[in-house]
This record gives structure tokens, sequence and C-alpha cells, in this order.
């Protein structure tokens, strides 16, 4: 019985993941790329070497971070578009903290952390407050505080906390190298090891925060059926409200990573995209908090990997976002395809 | 006018543009149409719709003549919405066939239905109200191009006939209930209608436009129209049918010309009732639930100044047809719904201005109707409810022991199913005995919504006597139901309603299943 259930949850994944390589390499083809070389680049661009290996697992930690949130807010029932926003906003709490607070990287760097939190927290909860006070959706309000908060970085960066003497969009001065997230020198490469360690309790966090808490299994009722929730005794909003904060503060989290750990300084484009890519990781992990990790990383690995595809190839880079959405397209319209069959034999068994 | 006996789908409105047409359209089916149309008939034979297991029309069979004004009578769920969203396209029924002046329709649209002649009149008038009278009359008209001055005219000259008066430009947001049905008879006859369906059209108007609606409706009735009237109310089809077709369980049970003594409708829409065995007789205990001059409005719901007293232990039956204010008055005590005036105490306590969560943890347990809409929540497992239900004491889950739990629990309530199966995998019969485990020992009141309906017997059974157990404890019950049966086989008192108001309090020893049918249709049995 397992097994079969097993079988028929994953079937489709895997055929929709066959069908999307099919269909990249006829891409590959198309635009007269040898499609095997291409993929052997790709893995080179990521993992070719220590350094880019590194490299690959520093931008792997925030896209994890922030899936890792979305995976809260989404067993809620909530779309938390504003994830891009919440990133943002834990960046620039975490860059305040680097740019004011003295003393040894052993105080600033969990203050940089604590305060990326608590920014990304606070953007999140005020999406929140908008939809169980203002019945704002939070699709919208989420999308309207990401472009506030992606204002509010360039602002800051051209405005307040401008270069001194220049006022450029490349971003603040570096920060202090005590406000440097630390990283640990193995195999001849700088690796990001308090980021990856960052990056696993927040996902482990949230897979044990829905298995094995009160808390995730209200969280659950809330998002699959808010009124029997609510009658059983469940207060639907302070827990929608939760779910935000949480969500948000991981992904504030990843925006503390970015600043400090890749950047080292505040830049209009400090979220990297990635809370946009950590919904599409989310969607392609069914959800669940077990997937994204590795899912994350594939994900990372086309993105990082798809700048050698430039350099030899002659493609553009914007070439593994083509991958990404042709993975992710696959897999949804595969599970929509799986529904589809499992009603249509329901309907025939009855 | 003989093409159109040919062609039963051309739109009135064509022969309205023929600027000798000096009489309504419509009107010139009476006196000198071919005789032929005197014959115009609606057959509806054998139709046949099931949702899932429910057969909502088990083979109906139904004749109207022109002329007439036709009532469909029934209970909710009896079928009746259905074989009208059947008739005027909006369903497809699984078997059957519709015949209109001896022409068998297939219509598998609304818009197929309208081609055809059949208009329906819904519950809630389909308009758009930020648009002027003028635009909703013109929405759906066939052809492509607007002639907004002609569609003027021609809403002009229909309604004044019909002695309705609209500023076609007035925004539709600012009429009434009764003005915006009126504007949607007029649109249906100028698209050609010579079918009018009302589905329980007095609902939320003033009596002054019900007597207006009624005059209308007998007037198209007297020009050759069909019309047929869909209500729950027996008084409205006492005073405004010609005939009248009931309907119970999907089926056909009668089809009488008016006027008949209420005392068969009311038969014919319950079936005979018999109250089996003795009620089981329980010492009240102290006052309990103390209901003192409430108003509760809600909807259509006005319940006005209302006080009721019960035992410990005492068991009030809700009754009345779907919507008639009982649904409201649960959803009150259970603090779901705010009280505008008066107070209510449950054993001495004050909890009118008490949240919902508040009278859960002093035992005040509502179970509503929709088992898996409002109780449940698919994709959790019994444990996981069961859970949900506990106390909250630990943050952190202990599955095995939850999984033990489940499991006596399972047992305890006799649940077809396992600790890790999920609720939607259960029938009916089983979610309301999960429902049942997942309740507090103790409770003061309990307030429940059709608590068997969907159930087999078995099932039902079961509930009841787990329900009735508490009463040796001082549990007070009140519970809503459909069932005369349970109604009255149940309750020390049963409390019905009529259109949103409390319409007689009365015990249910001095009923039976005619005398409760003639209170629920809004009548005192003489």
């Amino acid at each position: 019985m397992t097994t079969r259930q097993t079988r028929t949850r994953m079937g489709p994944t895997v055929v929709s993941l066959v069908a999307a390589g099919v269909v990249s390499i006829v891409l590959l083809v198309l635009v007269d790329a040898p499609p095997f070389e291409a993929l052997g680049l790709l893995w080179d661009g990521a993992f070719g070497s220590a350094d880019k290996t590194a490299n690959t697992l520093l931008a792997w930690t925030p896209l994890v971070l922030a899936a890792a949130g979305l995976v809260i807010t989404f067993a809620s029932g909530l779309w938390n578009i504003g994830v891009e926003g919440q990133i943002i906003a834990g960046a620039i709490a975490a860059t305040w903290v680097a740019r004011v607070m003295p003393g040894p990287a052993g105080a600033v760097v969990p203050a940089t952390i604590v305060a990326g939190i608590v920014g990304g927290a606070f953007w999140a909860l005020l999406a929140g407050v908008l939809k169980t006070h203002g019945k704002v959706n939070e699709i919208f309000g989420g999308l309207g505080l990401d472009f506030l908060a992606a204002g509010l970085a360039t602002y800051l960066v051209i405005g307040p906390w401008k270069r001194a003497g220049v006022a450029s969009t490349s971003g603040t001065d570096l920060f202090r190298e005590e406000a440097f997230l630390p990283s640990t020198t193995m195999f001849g490469a700088e690796f990001p090891l308090l980021a990856i360690v960052l990056a696993l309790i927040g996902t482990i966090g949230v897979y044990y925060l829905l298995r094995g808490t009160r808390f995730g299994l209200e969280l659950k009722a809330v998002g699959r059926n808010p009124e029997s929730a609510f009658l059983l005794g469940i207060p639907t909003r302070a827990y929608l409200l939760g779910a935000f904060a949480v969500g948000g503060g991981l992904a504030g989290l990843g925006g503390t990573i970015q600043a400090t750990g890749f950047h080292h300084k505040l830049v209009p484009a400090v979220s990297g995209g990635y809370g946009f890519l950590g919904i599409l990781v989310v969607l392609l992990a069914a959800l669940s908090a077990r997937w994204v990790a590795p899912i994350a990383l594939f994900f990372i690995m086309i993105s990082t990997g798809s700048a050698q595809l430039d350099l030899r190839l002659d493609l553009d880079s914007a070439f593994g976002g083509v991958l990404q959405g042709i993975i992710v397209l696959f897999v949804l319209v595969g599970g929509a395809w799986a529904v589809w069959r499992t009603a249509r034999a329901r309907r025939r068994g009855s | 006018m003989s093409d159109f006996v040919g062609e039963p789908a051309t739109p009135r409105h064509e022969a309205l543009r023929d600027p000798s047409a000096t009489v309504s359209p419509w009107t010139r089916w009476t006196g000198g149409v071919p005789s032929s149309l005197d014959a115009m008939a609606l057959e509806l034979i054998d139709i046949k719709k099931h949702f899932g297991a429910v057969r909502a029309n088990d083979g109906i069979t139904l004749h109207v003549e022109a002329g007439t004004l036709h009532g469909l009578l029934g209970e909710n769920g009896a079928g009746k919405s259905t074989l009208m969203k059947i008739l005027s396209g909006f369903l497809k029924a699984d078997a059957g066939t519709i015949r209109l002046d001896g022409t068998t329709l297939a219509l598998g649209s609304p818009q197929a239905a309208i081609d055809a002649g059949i208009g329906m009149l819904h519950q809630d008038p389909l308009v758009f109200p930020p648009l002027t009278v003028l635009d909703n009359f013109l929405l759906g008209s066939p052809g492509r191009g607007l002639d907004r001055a002609a569609g003027a005219e021609e809403l002009g000259e229909i309604s004044s006939r019909l002695g309705f008066h609209f500023d076609p430009n007035a925004i539709v947001r600012t009429l009434t209930v009764g003005e915006r049905q009126q504007l949607e008879i007029t649109r249906l006859l100028w698209l050609g209608a010579r079918l009018l369906i009302f589905d329980e059209p007095t609902t939320g108007i003033s009596t002054s436009q019900r007597v207006e609606l009624f005059a209308t409706l007998r007037r198209l009735a007297a020009d050759g129209l069909i019309v047929i009237f869909v209500s729950h109310k027996l008084e409205e089809i006492e005073e405004l049918c010609d005939s009248v077709t009931v309907i119970r369980h999907g089926k056909v049970v009668g089809e009488v010309d008016m006027p008949v003594p209420t005392d068969r409708l009311v038969e014919m829409m319950f079936g005979e009732v018999v109250v089996e065995g003795d009620r089981p007789h329980v010492e009240m205990g102290s006052p309990a639930l103390d209901i003192a001059d409430v108003t509760i409005t809600e909807g259509t719901t006005a319940i006005r100044e209302w006080s009721l007293q019960t035992a410990a232990g005492e068991v009030i039956g809700l009754a009345g047809l779907e919507g008639s204010g009982q649904r409201t008055l649960l959803r009150a005590l259970a603090g779901l719904v705010k009280v505008g005036s008066g107070r209510i105490s449950v054993a001495g306590t004050d909890i009118t201005t008490m949240s919902y969560r508040d009278r859960l943890r002093r035992g005040i347990h509502y179970l509503p109707a929709g088992r898996l809409e409002e109780g449940l929540v698919s994709g959790l497992t019994i444990t996981e409810h069961l859970i949900l239900a506990g106390e909250r004491d630990a943050f952190f889950l202990d599955w095995d022991t939850a999984t033990d739990h489940a499991t006596d629990k399972i047992d305890g309530h006799q649940i077809k199913g396992r600790p890790e199966s999920t609720a939607e995998s259960l029938s009916g019969g089983n979610q309301q005995r999960l429902l049942l485990a997942m309740m507090p020992p103790t409770l003061e009141l309990l307030l429940m919504e059709h608590p068997t309906r969907g159930l087999d017997i078995e099932s039902a059974e079961y509930v009841w006597n787990r329900i009735l157990a508490r009463r040796s404890d001082g549990t007070t019950i009140v519970f809503a139901s459909a069932d005369l049966d349970e109604l009255l086989r149940y309750s020390d008192r049963i409390v019905v309603f009529f259109s949103g108001e409390v319409f007689r309090v009365v015990p249910a020893a001095e009923l039976d299943g005619d005398g409760l049918g003639y209170l629920i249709g809004g009548k005192e049995r003489v």
C-alpha cells in the first residue's frame, strides 16, 4: 500500500523531470549548442573547483532559508509573495547593525543575524496584518511590500548610506571585517560553513516544526481549513501572523547572509531574486521541507553554472532561468495531470 | 406569427422592432393566435440527476399547461432547484426528456434555454449592480451590435405594459430587490421567454412588493405564458397557484389542482411521520440555558426580543425550513454571531459577549452541519484531529501516545478507520463519530446542526445514544434538524422557525408530524 502510494505520487514527478530534460535538450539543439557539453558545463561551472563549490554553496544558503520560510507560509495556506521584500528587509536590518555596532566579530555577527531575522519577520508581519486586519490579499500586499523594500534599499544605498563622496547604485561602503559572516578555509577555498549550518538548522527546524509540534499541526489545520480550525479553538489570526513571522524571519536570515556573507555591503539587488526562485523550489518540493535543500542546490547549480554557458558556448546566461522554468512548469503540469487521473479513476470506480 | 410555431427560438424582440407592432409581442400568443399554440405545454419526462450517491432528481415527470400558474413545492433538498436548473440549462440531466410545445429540447447551457424560450428568475436576481438599468437590460442580448436607443424604447414599451416603471439610467444598485426582479422579468420577456421560472422569488422582498409580484405572475399566466413558481411556503402556493407538484426526495409525490386542503399538501411535503417508541424520560435539572429578550439579526433572520429558559438535561429541537433562522440562533449561542440586545447565560454565567473560544473552554460546544467543511480538516488524520481537539499542554508532539489514544477512541466510538486515515476518507457516519470523539468529556451546552443528516440508520442511532447519554451529566442539548421524526422523537420542546423568526415554541409531546409540518409551513392547524 505504502509503496504503491509512493509510486503513484512520485511517478508523475519522474515523468515530468524526464520530459523537462528532453525539452531542455531539444531547446539546446535548436540554439545550436551541443546539449551534453552544455550540461557538463553547468556542472563544471557550479562544482568544477573548490572555489566554485564554495561560491555555489554560499548562494545556496539564502535560497534554502527563503524556501524553508515559504514551506511554513504555504502550510498555513498563504501565498507569501512578499518573501523577496523580506529578504531585502533582513539585509537592510543586518546592514544597519553592521554599520553602527562597534566591537568584535563575536558580538557583531550574532547581532547582524538577529537583526536580519527581526527585519524579515517585521516586513512579513506588515503583509500579515494587512491580510488579517485589512483584508488585503497577501499576494497583493506582499508584492507591494516587495517593491517598497527594493525602493528602500536603493534609497539607502544612494542616500543616507552612500559611499563617502559617491552616490552610486553599486552599493554602500564595505562593512568592517568584524561584521563579515565568517567563512572557513577548507580544500584551499573559503567555505561558508556558518551559513551552511544556519541554512540546515532553518530547513530541518521547519521540518520538525511542522512534523513534530503542536504549533505546526495547528498551522496545517489553519492552512487546510480555516473554518474548522477556528471552530476547534485555534486562534487563526494569531497563527497566520505567526506563520508570517517565522517565514519572514527565515527569509530575513537569508538576506543577512546575502549582505554580510556575499556582498559584504548593501546593494539594491541584495535579494538576488532568491525569493521568487524560492517559490519555484517549494512548488517543486511539493510544499514539503524534506526536499527543499537538494532541490535548491539543483536550482543554484543551474544558476551559477549557466555563467559558464555564456563564456564557453556563447549562450545567454538567462538560459539557466529558462531551464528552471521548464522544470517547474513540467512538474506542475505533471502534478495536475496526476490529480486529474486520480479523479477520473475515482469517477469510473464509483 | 405562424413562423413562430415552427421556430420557437425566434426572439420576441425581432417582432418588437416591427413598427406595426402595437401589441406587446407576448400578449399576442393569446386570443387570435393559431390554435396549435393553445396546446403549448411543458413536459418533463423521467428526469434523472445524481450528485455522487445522492439522487437529486430520481425520475421526475411533470406536465404544465400554458396559461397556468404552476407551483413546485417541497422541502429544502427535495430536488426542486436541481430540476429547475436542468430546465433552465444550468445543469445537464443524466437522463430524461424536456419538451416544450411538443419539441424536444437539448439544453446544454443557459443560453440554449433562453433561445428555446425558457427564462429563470433566480433567488438573487442575476443583475450587475454597478451598471445602469439599460445596461443590465441589454446584457445578453443576441447579436453583436448594441442599439441603445432602440433598447431603451423596447425596455420602456415592455415594462410599461407590465406596469413597471424604470429610469433606464438609474444605477441598479439603487433598486430594491423587487425592482430588480421586475427588470429581470422584462429582460427575459424581451429575450423571448415563454416559460418563466421563479425560484423562491419572495425571499427578501417586502409585503407590498410581494403583492405586486404576485399580480405580475398572474398577469403573465393570463397572457398565456407558462409560469412555474418554486416555493416551500404553503401560504404562497395556496394563494397563487392553479396547480401544484410536490417533490420529496427527488421524486414527484403528488400533482394536484388547487385548491386542496392544507393537510394534503403538508402530508405530501413531509410524508407520513410516525414517531416510534417512548421518549426517554430524564429528570430535568436546574435552569441551565437562559436566553432573555435577545435580538439577533443576520441576513434575512431577525429574532426579536425572544426568551427561552431550559433545564439542565433538556433537549431543544429547532424546526423550520432551512435558512429560517435556526443556524443563526445556534451560532449566536456558540458565540459566532453577535447578539444585538438581550442576555444569554449558561449555568448562571453571562456569556452574551463571551468569545467563541472562551465559550468553548466553558463547555459550550458547537457541531456544525458541514462535517468536512466546518468540523474536520481534510488531509489531516484521525490521530491529528484528536491531538487538535485535546489539551494544549505540550509543545512537542508525542506521536506514539497520540496514536495509542487515537486507537482507543476509534474502538470506543466504533469508527471505521485507522489512526492514519484522513478525515475525508471516512464515511459521513464515521466523520460524525470522529466529531463526537473529539468532544470534551463534560459539556454545559451542546449545539448541533443536522446531527444525523446523510447518515444511515445505524449511525444515526449511535449518534443519538451518545448525545443523549450526556443528558444525565446535565448537558443542555440544542439541535436543528430538517427531519420531523428526529425532532419529535428526541426533543423535549421544539422551537419552530418561520421566515427568519421564531414562530412557536411547543412541547414535543403535544405535536405530531402533521402539526409540526403545519407550523414549519407557517400555519397553525385549525
